[in-house]
């Protein structure tokens, strides 16, 4: 497909699609109505960019619904299983975070995904400040929720390195030396290093004003962020494509 | 006004006044007038309301969960954004009814700890699984067309935050019926195996949706004084009535029997006959013996206790900061202000 940087829109569409498809396990299960409302319009938001970034690509469902696990590109973080509400709001904060930055990035640029991004950073701007007011009133709460929103936190911390990581399969992304300052094909106007400074003081920012202690664990490196870039996932994200594939799998080539 | 000055003055006074008010309410009613909540109300009106209105918003929470069930699995992305979009709406619908409720002083808490007790009830149509993704367009078509058959007349119902919510509420429930028969659609015009999935959800969920409306006339407790209050415009066995004449040109279109062998034109009446409900079934399903009774209320219990240390982080955080500029639950202003350290922070 000429122009259009594939590698990087399947690892952003990959990022919202499988986000979206946690989210959406929320549904009716969440500690208020608010909340139910709040947590599938977060997941509608995602599954919309996830939409258009695979329209970019090829068809949405063959993408979704056909892959293997080890030919989905998203982050590691965002197939984490939602664990209790804090683990979700983790997750949300250091995904939106990253997700907000970026996209404000590549909205005043005039690269391929200038487009998607204006619309989709107004979404995300809201996730983002979702995820923050959550993260307020978690760490800054009682005893009980500080305490659980240190824990999510910190059990996440190490996921998030690989939001800086070099997307493989597109030019730019450099070569394995490391010394590369390239992030990802169409991603050109992006550096990454400054994205990852970006990110670290937000989520500082955050987390102090919330009374949390900012984590200091490793964030990248063999075993500790994932190579969800490369197609290596956790263990838990099988199950969850099972899941997801099992219907369309089951009638091949029928429509819906 | 003169001054009241003997026992049997005042009293004769204070029922001289109940008797106007209920006069005046009466004739608001009769005028098709919209009760407002601060309106001087019978009681029992006012009581029939609430467990109306709670029931309602039951019904909308309870209800997301068969639909819910199906989200991680719907086939394709389309049909996935589709289903999330309603179930968000229908817990966006919960919300109005029991805000429509609170009116009538009640609250919400209360009314959620009674459904979790088990005192108020909720549609029994929800006690039924959703063991097939045709199910969710079934539902679509057959248990949101029933509602709409029921709440369109709400729309004129007498007390008007209800009847305003009803106004909401329907026109997200018509868009999800023709969703929901869209879906089934093209089931019913796919392979052979999808049109057999649509077929037996139909099969499935065809008397439920017709159990939606009620008891029959003779046997319907609250149907009578309801009408007469113009909370109700049209007798359980009407509405039922309305909507087989509604479904089965539908099912026509759909490629789907309606199972029923009873079911035929009557020329005479205009109308179709049908077979007789199974009323058996539907009073062991109010009393809680259908099929997914006990795992619809526990779950939703669940949901509500595991979420009361966040619920109790919330209203904590909102003392500790209130005055401070950051507010409970819907300001913003915490946010802003963190992105304002972060900007320092990065310049």
């Amino acid at each position: 497909m000429t122009g259009t940087p594939t590698a990087t829109a399947l690892a952003l569409a990959d990022d919202a699609l499988i986000l979206s498809h946690r989210l959406g396990e929320w549904a009716g299960h969440a500690p208020e109505l608010e909340e139910d409302v709040a947590l599938s319009n977060i997941a509608l938001d995602l599954l919309g960019q996830a939409r258009i970034l695979y329209s970019l690509v090829g068809d949405e469902d063959e993408l979704a619904y056909l892959r293997e696990e080890r030919a989905f590109r998203n982050l590691q973080l965002v197939e984490q299983p939602n664990g209790d509400f804090a683990h979700s709001i983790a997750r949300q904060l250091y995904f939106s975070t990253y997700q907000r930055l970026l996209y404000e990035r590549l909205a005043s640029g005039d690269g391929p995904f200038a487009g998607l991004a204006a619309k989709a950073v107004k979404e995300v701007d809201y996730h983002q400040d979702h995820a923050e007011q959550w993260t307020l009133r978690l760490g800054d709460g009682t005893t009980e929720s500080h305490e659980r929103m240190q824990r999510a936190c910190t059990a996440l911390w190490r996921f998030t390195g690989e939001m800086f990581e070099p997307i493989e399969g597109g030019q730019g992304s450099g070569g394995e030396d490391g010394h590369d300052e390239g992030y990802g094909e169409g991603l050109d106007g992006v550096n990454r290093q400054e994205l990852a400074e970006r990110w670290l003081s937000s989520v500082t920012a955050v987390l102090r004003r919330a009374t949390l202690t900012v984590p200091d664990g490793p964030r990248s490196g063999a075993w500790t962020a994932g190579a969800g870039r490369q197609g290596l996932h956790t263990e838990s994200f099988g199950r969850m494509l099972a899941e997801m594939q099992h219907l369309h799998r089951s009638h091949p080539g029928a429509s819906w | 006004m003169t001054a009241v000055t003997t026992g049997t003055a005042v009293e004769a006074t204070v029922e001289t006044t109940a008797e106007a008010y209920e006069a005046a309410f009466d004739a608001a009613v009769a005028a098709d007038e919209r009760i407002e909540p601060r309106d001087w109300m019978p009681e029992a009106y006012r009581a029939s309301l609430v467990r109306q209105m709670a029931q309602h918003a039951h019904s909308e929470i309870i209800g997301m969960q068969p639909e819910a069930n199906w989200i991680t699995r719907a086939p394709s992305l389309r049909r996935k954004a589709i289903l999330m979009a309603k179930v968000q709406d229908e817990a966006g619908h919960g919300l109005y009814l029991y805000s429509a409720a609170e009116t009538l002083g009640t609250s919400r808490t209360e009314l959620l700890d009674k459904l979790h007790a088990g005192r108020q009830k909720y549609s029994s149509i929800f006690n039924y699984p959703t063991l097939t993704w045709a199910d969710v367009g079934a539902i679509g078509w057959l248990v949101d067309g029933a509602a709409i058959t029921n709440q369109v007349p709400l729309c004129r119902c007498s007390y008007g935050p209800y009847a305003r919510a009803m106004v909401r509420i329907c026109k997200e429930e018509s868009f999800h019926q023709r969703q929901g028969y869209e879906s089934l659609l093209a089931l019913s015009r796919g392979t052979p195996a999808q049109h057999e999935m649509a077929q037996d959800a139909v099969n499935r969920w065809w008397w439920p949706s017709l159990m939606m409306f009620g008891p029959p006339d003779d046997e319907s407790a609250h149907s009578a004084q309801s009408m007469t209050w113009k909370i109700k415009r049209h007798s359980n066995d009407e509405l039922r009535q309305r909507f087989v004449d509604i479904c089965v040109p539908q099912a026509e279109t759909l490629g789907l029997t309606l199972p029923d062998p009873d079911l035929k034109w009557n020329e005479e009446r205009g109308q179709h006959d049908f077979g007789a409900i199974d009323w058996d079934e539907f009073r062991e399903v109010l009393k809680g013996n259908g099929p997914c009774n006990e795992q619809r209320i526990s779950q939703r219990r669940r949901a509500h206790e595991e979420g009361a240390w966040v619920r109790e982080a919330a209203t904590a955080y909102a003392a500790k900061h209130s005055g401070k500029g950051a507010s409970g639950d819907s300001g913003t202003g915490g946010a802003r202000s963190a992105r304002l350290v972060e900007k320092e922070a990065t310049a």
